[in-house]
């Protein structure tokens, strides 16, 4: 039977099968973090075994850390401990870990294709559930509870019913402003958050195939969001060329043996898929969220549904709304915001800070906005000031700050405050994500900066128009 | 880690009849600094049921004594959203035991399994059933038998059978976890290594 791509590297790592019960799954790298390992290491001291493959595994911290003074102790005295617990764990089971200041510091899911940890054909987990994102590169990747990470401590393997496969195709062009942040709240907001639950999808199409590698990235990482287990894309020259070079990545001979291995990772032409779904590139706009969960999102020129147009959940879609403080068949252009973020391991990457600075540049930041610029790694921090990113978001009166999750997540101080109105490229729009009463507005890199330079939410391609002229 | 065995529960349960119930809601992020896996059901829904200042909120569920039990009974899509298995130990450490809804959220069905807590999920209709007969009466008992997978409303005796995998109900009917299903495979597991492109 013909396989998909999915089935092939599914199936090379299934070290057992269980009869009416999950597969036993061989995993190549696990990335850890401080937030949801402590409990799986300490589940390993209790059972008194060591980690099985410490070469296997890697460690940074990123969840709970500043973004500003990372050379002073961490002050807050819980973050401090759970990074301290990261620290000793690591050192004590021979694991490489990045803790803060390190040069490869930064978002676990930033680092791994940029340390050449992610390699397509691979099995990659993290207690994280945007860890979809190294699906980018042909690899299945996905996320785990802290009994899992135990797991994989101890076993490297995971147990895991095979998921369901499905298939999303999307051809054309994309117009521009439109970019991969779009494309994939373009599809949640049409399958809804539960739309892919059960599946793992693969990514197929024009669309993708012209697309960066970190623009591959923010599509897989947002996978999760429409419940999939993770989504993945084959690999081709784009992908073995990010690749190559790179630190852990394989060389000379092995890189040989794995670049034969590798141009075998794609779906056969007759391999049929649980569930196939296809959009028109053509007809997706810039994008914005006005909800509470990523697949209320809409095209940034519309109106917000009205909730009789909604299938079922009226009660929930209004209080969505009203803890948005936003009605029904309102426009979301001009909406006066007080937050930006620009980050994460959705759009933490360098072409993100460089569609930013596309806009911003030349221009100010709103006066009444609070800007929170946090690259995803020290390696993108390097590169934002080697092209002159830098430079040219400084004279637009904005600062970066340090590596780290930082709002996405709010663990650290960079939370939103109550009531206030933050347009995020982070993943989440969760009532509370971004803070307590945090209200956010998910959207693209380009209109993040359009939104921070004008105070209030903009379409991107009015000022991306207005710089061509 | 190993957790009782589960069998049959007995129990009035919790309504919470709101649909895409996520990870954040259920413990909020800054709760996730442990590193001990105690005190989590402390913060179970914390920002929906105290204020800020630490005073409980009057109409959220958990704050009303006419609710109790181990069973918490969530709309569609529940536990939708960030992996944290925080989530799971909060349910099991506020005491529930059982989590019934028309759709779980696939990691957070994975990671109730692991510790414990079984996620039942019935039709749209008997979910709607059980709503019903709570606000009719908030002492209606419900019956969750693992061994023959099946959830009854014990009064009106209106029942339905629910799906498991069959080793991780096994499991659960054993307090097993898969850790020690794996350990015994290490040398399996090894040779595996061996033969593998990365
Ligand atoms: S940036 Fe957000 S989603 Fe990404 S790893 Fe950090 S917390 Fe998770």
């Amino acid at each position: 039977m013909s396989k998909t791509l999915f089935d092939k590297v599914w199936d090379s790592h299934v070290v057992h099968r269980i009869e009416n019960g999950p597969d036993v799954l061989f995993i190549d790298r696990h990335l850890v973090h401080e937030v949801t390992s402590p409990v799986a290491f300490l589940g390993l001291k209790n059972r008194g075994i060591p980690v099985l493959y410490p070469e296997r595994t890697f460690a940074t911290a990123d969840h709970n850390t500043p973004t500003r003074n990372q050379h002073l102790p961490v002050k807050d005295p819980l973050s401090a401990n759970q990074l301290k617990a990261l620290e000793e764990n690591a050192h004590r089971h021979g694991i490489p870990y990045w803790g803060l200041g390190h040069e490869k510091n930064g978002i676990v899911h930033v680092i791994g294709p940029e340390n050449g940890i992610t390699v397509p054909g691979a099995t990659i987990v993290c207690g994280d559930s945007h860890t979809s994102t190294h699906g980018a590169f042909g690899a299945i990747a996905f996320g785990i509870g802290t009994s899992e990470v135990e797991m994989v401590l101890a076993t490297q393997c995971i147990m895991q019913p095979k998921p369901k496969s499905m298939r999303i195709t999307i051809d054309g062009v994309l117009s521009e402003g439109v970019t991969p942040k779009d494309v994939a709240l373009f599809i949640i907001s049409r399958l809804s958050t539960s739309g892919a639950t059960g599946y793992f999808v693969e990514y197929a199409g024009e669309v993708f195939r012209n697309m960066s590698m970190e623009g591959r990235m923010t599509v897989c990482n947002l996978s999760i969001e429409m419940g999939a287990r993770g989504g993945m894309i084959a690999p081709d020259d784009k992908t073995f060329d990010y690749v190559k070079g790179r630190e852990y990545a394989p060389k000379g001979a092995a890189w040989d043996r794995a670049m034969a291995y590798w141009k075998t990772l794609h779906s056969e032409p007759g391999a049929t898929f649980d569930r196939e779904v296809s959009f028109d590139g053509d007809e997706i706009e810039p994008m914005i969220t006005y909800g509470t969960n990523p697949g209320m999102g809409m095209g940034i020129s519309g109106a917000i549904p009205r909730a009789e147009s909604l299938e079922g959940g009226v009660a929930t879609y209004k209080k969505s709304l009203a803890y948005m403080d936003f009605q029904e068949g309102e426009a979301m252009l001009g909406k006066k915001i007080d937050f930006v973020f620009l980050g994460s391991c959705t759009n933490g990457r360098i072409e993100d800070f460089r569609a930013f600075a596309r806009v911003v540049k030349g221009r100010k930041k709103a006066p009444h906005v609070t800007a929170w610029l946090v690259p995803g790694s020290h390696k993108v921090e390097a590169a934002i000031r080697e092209e002159g990113i830098l430079d040219i978001l400084e004279k637009a009166g904005f600062e970066l700050r340090e590596p780290g999750c930082s709002a996405c997540l709010a663990m650290n101080d960079d939370k939103i405050p109550a009531g206030k109105y933050a347009v995020s490229t982070s993943n989440r729009n969760f009532e509370g994500r971004q803070g307590p009463g945090a209200r956010t507005l998910l959207a693209s890199p380009l209109v993040a900066a359009a939104a921070a330079v004008t105070g209030k939410v903009t379409d991107p391609r009015e000022l991306l128009v207005s710089e061509l002229v | 880690m190993a957790y009782d065995k589960f069998t049959v529960l007995k129990s009035t349960a919790v309504p919470l009849p709101i649909e895409n119930v996520d990870t954040d809601q259920i413990i909020p992020a800054r709760f996730l600094k442990a590193t001990e896996r105690e005190g989590f059901g402390e913060n179970l829904f914390r920002d929906w049921r105290y204020n800020p200042d630490g005073s409980p909120k009057e109409h959220f569920v958990l704050n009303n004594p006419r609710y109790q039990g181990q069973i918490l009974v969530g709309g569609k899509n529940f536990g939708s959203g960030s992996s944290r298995e925080h989530a799971a130990w909060a349910i099991y450490d506020y005491g529930f035991r059982c989590v019934v809804s028309s759709f779980f959220a696939d990691i957070f069905r994975n990671n109730c399994l692991n510790i414990g807590v079984l996620p039942v999920q019935v039709s749209a209709g008997f979910l709607e059933n059980i709503f019903q007969a709570i606000e009719a009466d908030p002492g209606a008992v419900l019956e969750v038998d693992l061994p023959n997978q099946r959830i009854t409303l014990t009064d009106s005796g209106l029942s339905e059978s629910f799906e498991i995998n069959g080793y991780k109900k096994q499991n659960m009917l054993n307090g097993f976890d898969d850790i020690d299903y794996l350990l015994n495979m290490k040398a399996e597991i090894e040779t595996f290594a061996t033969r593998l492109p990365h």
